[in-house]
């Protein structure tokens, strides 16, 4: 029977000697998490931790299960299709508003601050990678500005903006910008002069070499620098909404940590973790479909 | 004959790594390109040999001298003379055919009359089954022929090659000197060929320039048709241990090594 098991697996790969880091982790990343999950549990069971400080996994799903008004939804679902008549279970949400609409709110500045920020940063970063001017005139402003904590310019955007949503996005819009531009101009490079060379002795203009040669070798980079643009625009989101925000994750977590609320602050950190994953691993595939020549030649 | 394109006294200095002083690449250089001719520059590393082909390409301007093609002086690159690199400059985000019609495409020529003028080139390089392939799937060797097709279907007056052989196995280096040479000879292009390989220079070469550095300069001329001989033959190998060829490649060789001994010291 063992060896029934053994023959079933294919072909392995052969080790190679002394490469950094072979093999596949993702089984041992599976331990991890049951192992912090299941730790999580056992603790808060055997009231090791006050649940003020660590709040058990079922008051968490508990939490999810109210905010997300799951029960006044079910009902909603069922009068649709008539297995029920009037719905009775109250939605309350937390802060006035149900999850799905403080997660909307939060998707809506982190990814209208992206946009903004994409479509400016790409031009002014092929622009600094192309022409030494825009980069003589951009890279003083962006370097001094890309290292300093969005909190600590934050009061700034409240005397420029106020206390409305411009404000929130211009913040995130900040976080996002630097890295996109960055690996836009950083993109530019990867571009060959013998790939520049080549176009232009194919007949090729100064624009159908921008277009054509180098934004095309510069698209890998630019989809980095967007990856890692949305990662800083979730980081921000919390600092944004600390001010004056009436919805959003981070309104929820930062309400629920004055009223002591820890298994709302645990539920708020756990949806942002998980949103910004899957938008990860959504702009993984989109790039795997886009730039399937990246790092192979 | 006229020229397709001629040099006349080109001279390029560069500034030197230290700051004082210029390197001078080429000096005194004049060369006529002449209908159906196959070009090779043969010299050690570093004697202007690249600089050279980007003169004429239009990727650099001579310090002085002039360059004229059909009379008119290059100011710049353009479709009449293409370019097939050492490292093959592809583009990876086209596909073998995409590569192979992207100059057309460049200068707004019809989707179907591109398409089918980058399929005959395509098949003139044996490629007709890879069309669809993306590039970094290809062999060093498939690559230089797409790059080839490539700049074929601009349909250039003349083709100008930077070592494209030299990153290839010995093997495929052989196979490739046929196919080039077929492809000039179905195409009639004027040729400009570098290449390192004494043994590669002569078979290819209607006319031989051998250069030596410091400063770059053209010291040899040869008019040989060892190609000729390998068209009449179809047989690469008896040409190149033919008597002639193994005598004129022994004195090649010992103008580049005297030369090199020669200047070694101070
Ligand atoms: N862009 C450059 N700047 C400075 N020196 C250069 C440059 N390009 C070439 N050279 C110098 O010019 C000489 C000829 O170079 P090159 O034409 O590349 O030689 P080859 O192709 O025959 O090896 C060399 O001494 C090289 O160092
Ligand atoms: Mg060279």
């Amino acid at each position: 029977m063992m060896r029934g098991l053994f023959k079933r697996r294919g072909p392995q790969a052969v080790e190679q000697y002394g490469a950094p880091g072979q093999g596949s982790g993702t089984a041992i990343s599976a331990v991890t998490i049951v192992l912090i999950l299941g730790g999580w549990w056992v603790v808060t069971q055997l009231g090791l931790i006050r649940p003020l400080f660590l709040p058990a996994p079922e008051m968490v799903i508990s939490k999810f299960a109210k905010i997300a008004c799951t029960e006044h939804y079910f009902e909603q679902m069922l009068v649709a299709v008539g297995g029920m008549a009037k719905v009775e279970a109250k939605c309350h949400g937390f802060s006035d508003h149900a999850l799905h609409e403080h997660i909307l709110w939060s998707l809506y500045r982190v990814f209208g601050a992206f946009a903004l920020a994409t479509v400016t940063a790409i031009p002014i970063g092929i622009a600094m990678g192309m022409n030494r001017h825009a980069r003589g005139v951009f890279d003083p402003p962006i370097e001094f500005y890309r290292p300093i904590p969005p909190l600590a310019y934050l009061p700034l955007t409240i005397i420029w903006f106020g206390i409305g949503e411009s404000g929130k996005l211009f913040l995130i819009f900040l976080a996002c910008f630097a890295p996109i531009a960055i690996n836009a101009r950083a993109g530019v490079r990867s571009v060959s002069i013998e790939q520049i060379h080549a176009a232009y002795s194919m007949g090729a203009s100064h624009r159908q070499v921008l277009r054509q040669v180098v934004l095309k070798a510069a698209l890998p980079e630019i989809l980095t620098g967007m990856r890692v643009a949305i990662a800083f625009g979730w980081t921000t989101l919390v600092a944004a909404e600390m001010v004056a925000a009436k919805a959003g994750i981070g309104v929820m977590v930062l309400n629920a940590a004055r009223f002591l609320a820890t298994d709302i602050v645990f539920l708020g950190i756990i949806v942002i973790g998980a949103v910004a994953f899957i938008f990860d691993l959504m702009m993984r595939r989109f790039e795997r479909a886009l730039v399937p020549w990246k790092g192979k030649v | 004959m006229t020229a397709i394109v001629s040099l006349n006294r080109v001279s390029v200095e560069f500034p030197a790594v230290d700051g004082a002083g210029v390197v001078k690449a080429l000096e005194d250089v004049s060369l006529d390109f002449r209908d159906n001719e196959f070009v090779v520059a043969l010299g050690a590393s570093g004697c202007g040999k690249t600089t050279l082909l980007n003169v004429i390409a239009g990727f650099l301007q001579p310090t002085s001298g002039e360059i004229l093609h059909k009379d008119a002086p290059i100011r710049g690159p353009g479709p009449d003379r293409g370019v097939v690199f050492q490292k093959h400059a592809l583009l990876p985000w086209l596909n073998v055919l995409e590569n192979t019609e992207f100059g057309l495409k460049l200068q707004g020529v019809a989707k179907e009359d591109r398409l089918s003028r980058a399929r005959d080139y395509l098949a003139l390089v044996g490629l007709s089954d890879f069309e669809r392939y993306p590039i970094y799937q290809l062999s060093g060797g498939m690559q230089q022929r797409v790059g080839l097709a490539r700049a074929l279907t601009c349909d250039p007056d003349m083709l100008l090659m930077d070592e494209p052989l030299g990153a290839l196995d010995a093997f495929t280096r052989e196979n490739m000197q046929e196919l080039v040479l077929d492809a000039w000879r179905k195409t009639r292009k004027v040729v400009f060929f570098i290449t390192h390989s004494v043994e590669e220079a002569l078979f290819m070469a209607t006319r031989l320039i051998v250069m030596s550095p410091r400063p770059g300069r053209i010291t040899h001329t040869y008019d040989i048709d060892f190609c000729d001989r390998f068209f009449e033959t179809g047989n690469a190998r008896a040409v190149k241990s033919s008597p002639e060829f193994i005598a004129l490649r022994e004195e090649v060789l010992s103008i580049i090594y005297g030369e090199e001994t020669g200047d070694g010291l101070p």
